[in-house]
């Protein structure tokens, strides 16, 4: 018996995967940027007390392990989707939509100044990556 | 705003860039050798653990990581993701050189806007700045303080 690879479900459960797989991913992002932020240059952490203190600093941060834990749940609903939805539709979807996402993200939670320069950058780069998956 | 990189840290994006992309085609290469792996046989991912192209591919990722956090402490993630992007190219140039795949042109094109993209942002400012302060007083005070939470 040959067994389908994929189970096709309707839009909305689709579009929610999908959007569950660019919000984890934004959110793993913003969070792991907002703490090496607040560690500050890990190049100085590293020249002056190593490896081994630049790797403490950064794992001791809380903030930067929800982010890491948030970039595992957009991994494993990745997975998820990949097994509800065309690889062709998934893939760039959640890759443009994490592009957006963070550029919202960025300069709501990061205050960074997110100028008309990198709005085009990022539906430029959205634009690109949904051509590559033709 | 003004630009804060030194050849050193565009090495470091350059370092981001290629570790991502070649570490995905490493596994991807790595992967085909093993074969597709089904739920009812989970233990063959163990098996691919064994493969040098997959163990290579992850110690790229590592390499990737790394050098995204270093990138992130200094630039800012609307700076430093449209350059990750760029990886996307040299998996597409990997993809024709060394696995031999078509490129078509849409892809040529989407290749074309990335490029445009990652240009927009790598000839503007990679830090925003608040409050009038510098950016190298701001990234220096912060690694001290971490460094002497961490000696301590």
């Amino acid at each position: 018996m040959i067994l389908p690879t994929h189970i096709y479900v309707g839009p909305i459960e689709t579009w929610a995967t999908i959007i569950t797989v660019a919000a984890t991913a934004v959110a793993g992002d913003v969070l792991t940027a907002g703490a090496t932020r607040r560690i500050g240059d890990l190049d100085l952490i590293r020249a002056k007390s190593g490896m081994s203190g630049a790797i403490r600093a950064v794992t001791s941060s809380p903030m930067f392990l929800f982010g890491v834990l948030s970039m595992a749940a957009s991994f494993f609903s990745l997975l998820f989707t990949l097994s509800n939805v065309e690889l062709s539709l998934a893939a760039p979807a959640s890759a443009s939509l994490t592009f957006l996402g963070n550029a919202f993200a960025a300069k709501l939670f990061l205050k960074e100044n997110v100028n008309r320069r990198r709005w085009l950058a990022a539906l430029f780069v959205c634009a690109g990556v949904f051509l590559l998956s033709k | 705003m003004k630009h804060t990189l030194t050849p050193q840290r565009y090495l470091i994006l350059l370092a981001v860039m290629l570790t991502a992309s070649v570490g995905d085609t490493l596994l991807s290469h790595g992967m085909t050798q093993i074969g597709p792996v089904s739920l009812a046989h989970l233990v063959l991912l163990l098996a691919a653990l064994r493969n040098p192209w997959v163990i290579t591919g992850i110690l790229c990722l590592l390499g990737f990581f790394a050098s995204y956090l270093t990138a992130l402490s200094w630039a800012d993630l609307t700076f430093v993701l449209p350059s990750t992007a760029f990886g996307y190219v040299v998996v597409a140039f990997l993809a024709k050189y060394w696995q031999h795949e078509t490129i078509t042109v849409y892809r040529w094109l989407g290749i074309l806007l990335i490029v445009c993209g990652v240009g927009f942002v790598a000839n503007g400012p990679s830090l925003t700045l608040h409050e009038s302060q510098h950016p190298a007083e701001e990234s220096t005070s912060a690694a001290e303080s971490t460094i002497q939470g961490v000696t301590r």
